[in-house]
């Protein structure tokens, strides 16, 4: 399957690979997917404690060139977000900017799921 | 990496034409264009005498008689009349068929059709060399029982059955054995009468011919077998395959036949060579590799690798504007379903979709497996960087424990 131009920019060159401190408190983890479907995505938000500004987001990502390009895109569009910003972006809008084909929106589902579960980590963290 | 260099590791995909072999086509399409069944004019002689010829070096290859040959469009067609064509043909002796979970799918989607039509079927397991129990497969057998059908080399692993043993056990119970041996034939010797077998499947496309045509065997004499046609109009192949001959393709396959049993050793051992040093690179300097099924009995091309928590179609993606090459991760496909192949070898579905299949062919040059060895190494690594799974077994988390998110 050919894939898109900025589906191989980020596989090539993935932003914000790398993994955040777990057990702080300003760090949020979303560990989504499994190996066995072939996809696993943990992606990490530092937000800061005052502005609840996400001011750090890593991946990793076990999957195809798609998935990993969609938690690489997701990672940049975190930087800078509020948590209610981040909680709103689609898997769409992921769909979209990366030209996903059909058989690949699961990977954009599964980042949105990662964003999701990221921030709820922090949110019960500093509940 | 180059964008130039392009290096094909896909040969049980399909292999490039030998370029004798096109040169051998190239008079049938326009300067002997007959129809090799118009038996009245030189145009239908000489597309005759092309076919017959043909016909002569493919049955050479196998060692068959030239009748025992039905030309066909290729191994799924073969597959197809071999198996629907002896359950239409003995359906009064019975409707039991006993096939194997690692068949390719032209003889498992057959075997689904036919149990639709009232076909009991029962598919044998492999174990972790993928290889089937000859117990398994004798305890299998019933009064019912008319076919037993096992693929002589797989396409995923190379693994190769136990044949002779096959055919004794089903030359004891008086019951047909098939094979659908497109992997094996032109590669290594492949002889089914001395192995007892009735009918067998094969392709040129598989064995530097060209695309598009195919042929089963199907034994004459002591028993003489019959199957029923799948394609009726004109009785052409000896009433068994209706149809105008293919005749620059099967011109083509004979010549294709022809070279193979004169370069068939050769060939093997070169690429065994080559095989055995990119499996032999690749396990020792990258951790968590490990090779798919047997490496005793197996074609000497072919080698199916895992490279534990790295996902192989990204893994692909790492070389793919360089190198073709396979994947048992069948991601690209709407069912995201892993190979089932390597499923049956009874892989997790996390090593399933990890594994990458190379398979050698006449043109791959000693070159090609440097620069092959080099870029999987590259890219296993950028993979494991980049992998959540890798980093969480490094530092020892045991990940049967970890509780994901299954989507």
């Amino acid at each position: 399957m050919a894939y898109s131009e900025k589906v191989i920019e980020h596989f090539k060159h993935p932003k914000n690979v790398g993994t955040l401190d777990k057990s702080s408190k300003s760090v949020g983890t979303g560990l989504v997917g499994a190996p066995e479907c072939g996809d696993v995505m943990r992606l990490q938000i530092e937000v800061d404690e005052e502005s609840k500004v996400i001011k750090d987001a890593k991946f990793k990502t076990f999957g195809c060139g798609s998935a990993i390009a969609s938690s690489s895109l997701a990672t940049e569009w975190l930087k800078g977000k509020t948590l209610d910003e981040a909680q709103a972006i689609d898997n769409m809008d992921i769909v979209e900017e990366l030209a996903l084909p059909p058989v690949k929106i699961h990977c954009s589902v599964l980042a949105e799921d990662a964003i999701k579960s990221a921030i709820e980590d922090y949110k019960s963290k500093n509940a | 990496m180059s964008k130039e260099r392009l290096i094909y590791l896909d040969n049980n995909a399909t292999t490039p034409t030998d370029p004798r072999v096109v040169e051998t086509m190239l008079p049938f399409f326009h300067e002997i264009p007959g129809n090799a069944a118009s038996r009245n004019h030189p145009f239908g002689w000489s597309a005759a005498e092309g076919v017959d010829y043909a016909r002569d070096q493919i049955a050479d290859l196998i060692q068959v008689d030239n009748k025992e040959i039905i030309f066909t469009s290729g191994a799924t067609e073969s597959n197809n009349l071999a198996i629907k064509g002896v359950f239409e043909m003995y359906g009064r002796k019975g409707n039991h068929i006993i096939t194997v979970t690692t068949e390719h799918k032209a003889v498992l989607d057959t075997c689904q059709n036919l149990e639709r039509r009232g076909a009991e079927v029962t598919y044998l397991n492999v174990n972790e060399h993928g290889l089937i129990n000859l117990e398994e497969l004798e305890a299998a057998i019933t009064d019912k029982t008319i076919l037993v059908s096992v693929m002589w080399a797989n396409n995923e692993t190379g693994v190769i059955q136990p044949m002779k043993e096959i055919g004794e056990i089903c030359n004891k119970h008086g019951v047909l054995f098939m094979s659908d041996a497109t992997q094996a034939v032109g590669k290594i010797p492949v002889h089914p009468k001395e192995l007892g077998i009735h009918l067998m499947s094969f392709t040129a496309h598989k064995m530097y011919g060209p695309k598009g045509v195919g042929a089963l065997f199907v034994n004459r004499k002591n028993p003489r077998v019959k199957v029923t046609a799948q394609i009726d109009g004109g009785g052409h192949e000896r009433g068994m395959r209706s149809g105008t001959l293919n005749v620059p393709g099967i011109v083509g396959f004979g010549k294709a036949a022809e070279l193979a049993k004169k370069e068939m050793a050769a060939d093997a051992e070169r690429l065994s060579k080559l095989r055995d040093k990119l499996e032999k690179a690749l396990c020792e300097t990258l951790e968590e590799t490990k090779v798919n099924g047997t490496t005793e009995y197996r074609m000497p091309h072919v080698t199916n690798i895992s490279f534990k928590h790295v996902e192989g179609e990204g893994l692909m993606m790492t070389f793919n504007q360089n190198i073709a090459v396979s994947s048992g991760s069948a991601c690209t496909s709407a069912s995201l379903e892993p190979s089932y192949v390597l499923v049956a070898h009874g892989l997790g579905d996390d090593e399933v979709h990890s594994s990458i299949r190379f398979s050698l062919g006449r043109f791959t040059t000693e070159e090609d497996i440097d620069f092959t060895i080099e870029a999987l190494q590259k890219g296993v690594n950028h993979m494991r960087d980049l992998s959540p799974i890798w980093e969480m077994f490094k530092e020892g988390v045991d990940l049967n424990t970890v509780e994901w998110s299954e989507h």
